[in-house]
């Protein structure tokens, strides 16, 4: 078993797939130097993320797999989740070696995992555009925190930018500790180097406009008004909201 | 801003409003191409669920709870000893943006009890929409409830700025409404949706030759009916819903379980549950229709005339219909695929995609999130027979046995009438 140590990053991943093939690896796995990788006989190779040896595998995945299809690789690899880059690896190989695109052929087992992954991912890019709640500080910026099982910035950008065209917002991952803020004209990447002394992000203590509470009571009142008791779910509510997002749901404090 | 009067308001209207269950914000088109706030063009979102699980949208509201009907069904009846209560037009507007901003809601659903006459309530009603759209630039979703008796005019000019129109039959049949609507008649109701219908197709014919043409209630009509207050039967309510969608061309159909609000002869007494299992399977024959290419009578007819509530509408029709299976996995086409009990229409489409591959076996089946404890007495899979050969009502046993339904403790008669 050869194990490939790569940065994490979709290039280094595709970089490391240029390997498997450059070097004719087969009993192979992709793994992060964060994951466990001690089994006896094994050799451990280090990847050097390269753009010219990822860009050739992009080119290749994507004659094959379509252009969506190579997103939807790029895609999974937001999900974080353990085994992913092996999971692409197969899926990679499978359609390189049957020249098809075999994105939808659900009966194999590598194409199936990574549309459960994507799945999942897609569940929780839609729950973020559902739960960021914006708050108005004095400086006229709609502020949120949110912390997503997976990394959904990237996918929920677009969604916002084209909403909320005519207000500044920024919305932060804490799990991940950066976020993307639109200044009225385009989305960019940011992070807090400032911090409390809890180590909670500065922004999380912002001044707030005046009247930010009291549209916040107003929507509290409002969720609770508009529920019929004698239809009581909590079964079906749970299932919808998951406890892990009330956090951040003001309804919900 | 008096924030503890509008507070006082935001609890009496939106109390008032909740019986109405349309909550949908898809189907729109409005893009925000004006550096406005909002954009109507995705899929809708729930931005929340209440307690009972169903979905808030949007900002659901009555602009005023006064109103000179005396409608039975309805909390808001002029009889009725409740608080009223009604927003300012920009109070409405004011909610709406700063909720949206805010990512509380898709955008607003505004309906109203009739206070003075028809006209002067729709007039108020257009005029929220229009200071949304023209004064905010708000791109985000509008549903306005159209008042019955309002004019064309005034019905036109709400199509304009609303996304989608509704107009609210109320009862399933004409005998019900006389009986707990005196107020009302299905032909008030019926015209307006055929004026609303004409439009939405003269519109866009207009925008296919003039692309200046504004567009028109985009996310189209819908209505809605209460279930359980009279003693319709299931196939009366398929029967007018079927009509509605053919003669209006009605994005959606919704059927509210009545909730008991009044002790009157005319109604189930309080204190009778609401029909929350009776009204799923009403959804579910919807959705059979909408997206599994059932006709209606199909599900309902002369001979069923009521939906069953311990199995859903589609096993129901399996076990009646048993001369179709079993069907052929990977050869069966894409209609009769979505037959089988238990394959939905995304595994339908998995189970398409997936055969052109190479044939599926019961292992890939399962893995592909097929509900085999139901499909395998249905379905043949290379060869394989995997149906049960039972008569119907012993399969119906197993397959109940086998599973545990989630209303299992709602079995309860749904309905007790005096």
């Amino acid at each position: 078993m050869t194990f490939l140590i790569y940065d994490g990053s979709f290039e280094g991943l595709l970089t490391a797939i240029y390997e498997v093939y450059a070097l004719k690896l087969v009993d192979v796995r992709i793994i992060t130097e964060k994951e466990e990788s001690s089994q006896l006989f094994s050799t451990e190779m280090m990847i050097t993320t390269n753009d010219d040896k990822a860009n050739k595998v992009a080119k290749k995945i994507t004659n094959i797999l379509g252009s969506t299809g190579f997103r939807s690789l790029w895609k999974a690899m937001l999900s974080e989740l353990p085994g992913t880059a092996d999971i692409i690896l197969s899926v990679v190989k499978y359609a390189i070696s049957t020249g098809k695109n075999v994105i939808k052929d659900y009966g194999h087992p590598a194409v199936l995992a990574l549309q459960e992954t994507l799945k999942k991912l897609g569940r929780e890019q839609h729950r973020m555009t559902a739960f960021v709640r914006f708050e108005l500080a004095q400086d006229g910026v709609f502020y949120a925190t949110i912390e997503p099982d997976f990394d959904v910035l990237p996918l929920i950008s677009n969604h916002f930018r084209k909403r909320y065209a005519d207000q500044k917002w920024l919305i932060f991952d804490l799990k991940r500790n950066y976020g993307i803020f639109y200044d009225l004209q385009r989305v960019i990447t940011v992070e807090v180097h400032q911090t409390l002394p809890d180590n909670s992000p500065s922004l999380m203590r912002l001044d707030w406009d005046e009247t930010e509470k009291e549209f916040q009571n107003l929507w509290k009142n409002y969720f609770k008004a508009t529920n019929i008791v004698s239809r009581k779910n909590t079964k079906l509510h749970l299932q919808h909201v998951p406890r892990r997002y009330w956090k951040y749901l003001i309804e919900k404090q | 801003m008096n924030w503890e009067r509008l507070q006082e308001k935001l609890n009496i209207l939106a109390d008032a409003a909740k019986y109405d269950v349309s909550c949908s914000s898809s189907g729109s088109n409005r893009i925000n191409d004006n550096k406005g706030l909002g954009d109507s063009t995705g899929m809708g979102i729930c931005h929340t669920y209440t307690e009972d699980g169903r979905c808030v949208s949007l900002l659901k509201i009555l602009l005023t709870n006064h109103c000179i009907f005396d409608c039975l069904y309805c909390v808001s009846r002029k009889s009725n000893d409740i608080k009223r209560a009604a927003f300012t037009v920009e109070e409405v507007v004011e909610l709406t943006i700063n909720f949206y901003r805010r990512n509380y809601i898709e955008g607003l659903f505004l309906s109203s009890g009739i206070f003075k006459n028809s006209d002067y309530t729709m007039e108020r009603l257009v005029r929220v929409a229009k200071k949304l759209r023209e004064e905010h630039k708000f791109n985000g979703y509008i549903h306005l409830k159209t008042i019955p008796g309002a004019s064309d005019e005034l019905m036109r000019e709400a199509g304009l700025y609303a996304d989608r129109l509704s107009v609210n039959l109320e009862l399933p049949t004409k005998s019900g409404l006389k009986l707990l609507a005196p107020d009302k008649d299905h032909k008030d109701m019926l015209k307006p949706m055929g004026a609303i219908h004409q439009d939405i197709i003269k519109y866009k014919d207009e925008k296919k030759l003039i692309k200046s043409t504004p567009i028109f209630a985009p996310a189209g009509q819908s209505s809605q009916m209460i279930i359980g207050a009279t003693q319709e039967r299931d196939l009366d309510i398929i029967k007018t819903s079927t009509h509605l969608y053919s003669k209006f061309n009605l994005k959606r159909v919704y059927f509210s379980g009545y909730v008991p609000v009044l002790e009157h002869k005319n109604l189930p007494v309080l204190g009778t549950p609401v029909p929350i299992v009776r009204e799923n399977r009403l959804y579910q024959t919807d959705w059979l229709m909408r997206f599994y290419e059932f006709d209606p009578y199909e599900i309902v007819n002369e001979v069923h005339p009521n939906l069953d509530l311990d199995i859903d509408p589609k096993l129901s029709w399996a076990l009646r219909n048993r001369n179709y299976f079993p069907i052929d996995i990977n050869r069966a086409d894409y209609h009769m695929i979505l037959r089988i009990p238990g394959v939905g229409v995304k595994s339908a489409k998995k189970i398409i995609a997936a055969r052109k591959f190479g044939s599926l076996n019961v292992e890939k089946l399962k893995k592909l999130g097929i509900a085999m404890n139901r499909a395998q007495h249905f379905i043949t899979c290379n060869g394989h027979l995997l149906a049960t050969d039972i008569d119907s009502l012993r399969l119906k046993n197993l397959i109940l046995n086998a599973g545990s339904s989630k209303f299992k403790a709602n079995f309860s008669p749904q309905l007790s009438l005096f």
